[in-house]
């Protein structure tokens, strides 16, 4: 990770990162190959030797048959592959990774049980936005310091705002944090104080809104949690601190399409605000480089238009095209990330389904310089 | 079908696919088109930005609504529906868009609420509330696109709705709110809402995808929740990126044979390689994306909007009139209701 006042340093190359970070995060919207190339970043690291586990969050099918990874099992499954090093790999289970978290917390089995039943909680464990990325930084943590992988990588849930994985570990602590928190759990039978009037005002409230059974399961749930909050605090900011350290990178993965160029600028805005910035830009589903330019190819296509090549000709036109295209968007969105090393995979001609090519694509993210 | 009365068969459009496949500028084609056969648009923006504006050549003005487009002229103000279509409006396309919390302090406060939503903002109790009634924030979006189908803003509404698994939670929300709420305003809103996602001439899901398998993948179960869990009738599917075919691409040039055909234009080796190479690169793409769009097309019994690849940089007015034409002729192949 790099902060905005450390800036300066030189890019390092995906090769390195491969070899020296503990942490990887892949982020960025979705559709561009997310979850293939950090799975292709545990291989990378598996073929150095290292001990490298891959958390992704609901790959596409032939991805997860492919890592031989089900939706049921909460640990990662190792994958036996050609390489020196250990890779494992797992799919995310957001609901077993809370009740984990809930179990490591709480202070007795009855405190557990009353949790696991109450309704609130299981939206809050599977309905809550940002649950999802808070379950994979927990995950991240728990496979961190359990000192059984040399690298961890994560996946994160697709979305627009490059914070979310950022405010995911805070997310338990802020609601359990907000006033009505406090106003709820106060005792409300007894001495009519202040707090406690605004507290009844309030459920009368919520109870017309939403149903009285809702604020009950609400109430309860905000009582059963009494006395963790401040192991969720320690845990909360125990995983920031290791997501803003230097072990850990954070790869940005794009395609050249112009509306994900789009939507990676925006990302790294988001970032630059926070002071945050990427180690690593991946940029996917790249056109074959030609050396003929668009221009020459244009003048190609006039030229054998009528000829037996002519349908090679267009093809090379629109391929030339397109492809110069991209490079100039490629290149707009380095210069939001001067940091970051960039590295580019080329479209593939079908979707990864088997490890041989996720170790090829594991070859492609490092066996090139950066550019 | 005659894209005046396609555009005329629902007055809501929900525009959905997974994350990449290109649905604004799907749903900004299908506002063209729509707008083109003398429809006046609304296209609604859910995911909190206003993507579409800068596809029809205009900067977007905040999330308030504006108007990007006017259909140079209607020639025939009447529609294939038989009403006149007396509006000065005709034609044009307005944006807007529509954020999940802005949705919820908006229906708070119409709803009598309006002097507590400030004060709960800051205490986190909007949080409770969205907690505590998963789908509610979602629920009031689709709550307030039905609030401006009654209110008969447009001839049509297209939604922009949220991507990947996004979508289903989206469209399921009445669904999940009506579950938990089982009283109240709350109740009252989720059934009004699934009363119009189920009314196949107030609003129909139109699922957009690439021809490309995962995506295909996704779309086709996507078309199963929607219609057989939340009831919502589908519209074609649009698929997008369609690369063009090129006719004398199949004669399969090998380099010797492409080098003799060239010989009079004396190119250069670098050349006659790039020739084979791009050739033979999009003879495959080709050939998988027609593998695709079979396997679509047998999987999923619904007609298709097939919009062309452009090999341009970005999508602006020119682009979406090549798409908005490709959505006009796809419309004219589907069979029409008298058909």
């Amino acid at each position: 990770m790099n902060t905005g006042a450390m800036s300066g340093s030189k890019a390092v190359s995906y090769a390195d990162l491969v070899t020296h970070k503990s942490v990887v995060v892949t982020c960025g919207t979705g559709g561009v190959g997310k979850t293939t190339v950090a799975a292709a970043t545990a291989i990378a690291a598996a073929r150095i030797g290292r001990r490298a586990v891959v958390v992704t969050i609901d790959p596409a099918q032939r991805l997860a048959d492919a890592l031989g990874i089900d939706r049921l099992s909460n640990t990662p499954t190792e994958i036996s592959g050609a390489w020196p090093g250990t890779v494992g790999a797992m799919m995310l289970n957001t609901k077993a990774t809370f009740d984990d978290v809930v179990t490591r917390h709480a202070g007795s089995n009855e405190q557990i049980e009353r949790i696991f039943s109450n309704r609130f909680y299981a939206n809050v464990s599977t309905e809550l936005p940002g649950t999802q990325d808070y379950m994979a930084a927990e995950k991240l943590n728990e496979l961190y310091f359990s000192g059984d992988w040399d690298l961890v990588v994560v996946d994160t849930p697709p979305t627009r705002d490059a914070l979310a994985f950022f405010e995911a570990p805070k997310l338990l602590t802020r609601l359990l944090d907000n006033t009505i928190y406090k106003l709820l759990i106060s005792p409300r039978p007894g001495v009519l104080r202040a707090a406690n009037r605004a507290a009844a005002g309030v459920v009368r409230w919520l109870s017309r809104v939403v149903g009285a059974e809702v604020v009950d399961d609400a109430i309860e749930f905000f009582q059963t949690f009494q006395g963790m909050e401040e192991g969720f605090k320690q845990r909360a900011d125990e995983t920031l601190a290791l997501l803003e350290s230097d072990v850990t990178s954070f790869v940005l993965v794009a395609s050249p399409r112009s509306d994900t160029i789009a939507e990676a600028l925006y990302f790294l805005s988001r970032l630059a605000d926070a002071g945050l910035s990427v180690d690593a830009v991946v940029s996917n589903r790249m056109l074959a480089p030609m050396t003929t330019t668009a221009v020459e190819a244009a003048q190609l296509q006039a030229l054998l238009a009528q000829g037996p090549a002519s349908g090679a000709a267009q093809a090379l036109c629109d391929h030339t095209n397109a492809a110069s295209g991209d490079d100039g968007r490629l290149a707009q969105l380095m210069v939001h990330a001067p940091d970051a090393s960039l590295t580019k995979v080329p479209l593939l001609p079908s979707d990864v389904h088997d490890i041989k090519m996720l170790s090829g694509v594991a070859g492609l993210l490092v066996d090139q310089t950066s550019g | 079908m005659d894209p005046g009365q396609f555009f005329a068969s629902s007055r809501v459009l929900i525009v959905t696919g997974k994350g990449g496949v290109g649905k604004t500028a799907t749903s900004a084609a299908l506002a063209l088109a729509a707008a083109r056969s003398g429809r006046t648009v609304l296209v609604v923006e859910v995911a909190g930005r206003l993507d579409s504006a800068p596809m029809f050549g205009v900067e977007p003005q905040g999330y308030d609504e504006q108007t990007v487009y006017h259909a140079p002229t209607i020639a025939d103000t009447t529609t294939a529906d038989g009403s006149a279509e007396g509006s000065a409006d005709a034609g044009a396309v307005r944006c807007r868009s529509i954020t999940s919390d802005g949705a919820l302090i908006d229906w708070l406060s119409s709803h009598g609420f309006a002097r507590i939503v400030r004060r709960m903002s800051r205490s986190g109790l909007l949080e409770v509330v969205a907690t505590a009634t998963p789908g509610v924030k979602e629920l009031l979006v689709l709550g307030l696109v039905k609030h401006l189908e009654q209110s008969r803003v447009a001839d049509l509404i297209i939604v922009d709705a949220p991507a990947a698994g996004h979508a289903l939670n989206f469209l399921r929300a009445p669904l999940a709110v009506g579950n938990t709420a089982r009283t109240g305003v709350l109740k009252r809103q989720a059934t009004e809402v699934l009363e119009m996602l189920r009314d196949s001439q107030r609003c129909r899901a139109l699922l957009v995808t690439i021809a490309e398998e995962t995506p295909i993948k996704e779309l086709i179960e996507t078309a199963y929740a929607v219609e057989d869990e939340v009831g919502l009738a589908l519209g074609p599917v649009a698929v997008n990126s369609v690369l063009g075919t090129i006719d004398t691409l199949d004669e399969r040039l090998d380099r010797s044979q492409l080098e003799s055909a060239t010989s009079t234009q004396q190119l250069a080796p670098y050349q006659i390689d790039d020739l084979v190479a791009a050739a033979d690169f999009r003879r495959e793409r080709l050939a998988l994306q027609a593998d695709q769009l079979h396997s679509l097309t047998q999987q999923l019994p619904l007609d298709q909007i097939r919009l062309p690849h452009l090999f341009a940089t970005s999508i602006g007015l020119a682009e979406l009139e090549r798409l908005a034409e490709a959505v006009d002729s796809s419309i004219e192949e589907i069979p029409g209701l008298g058909d």
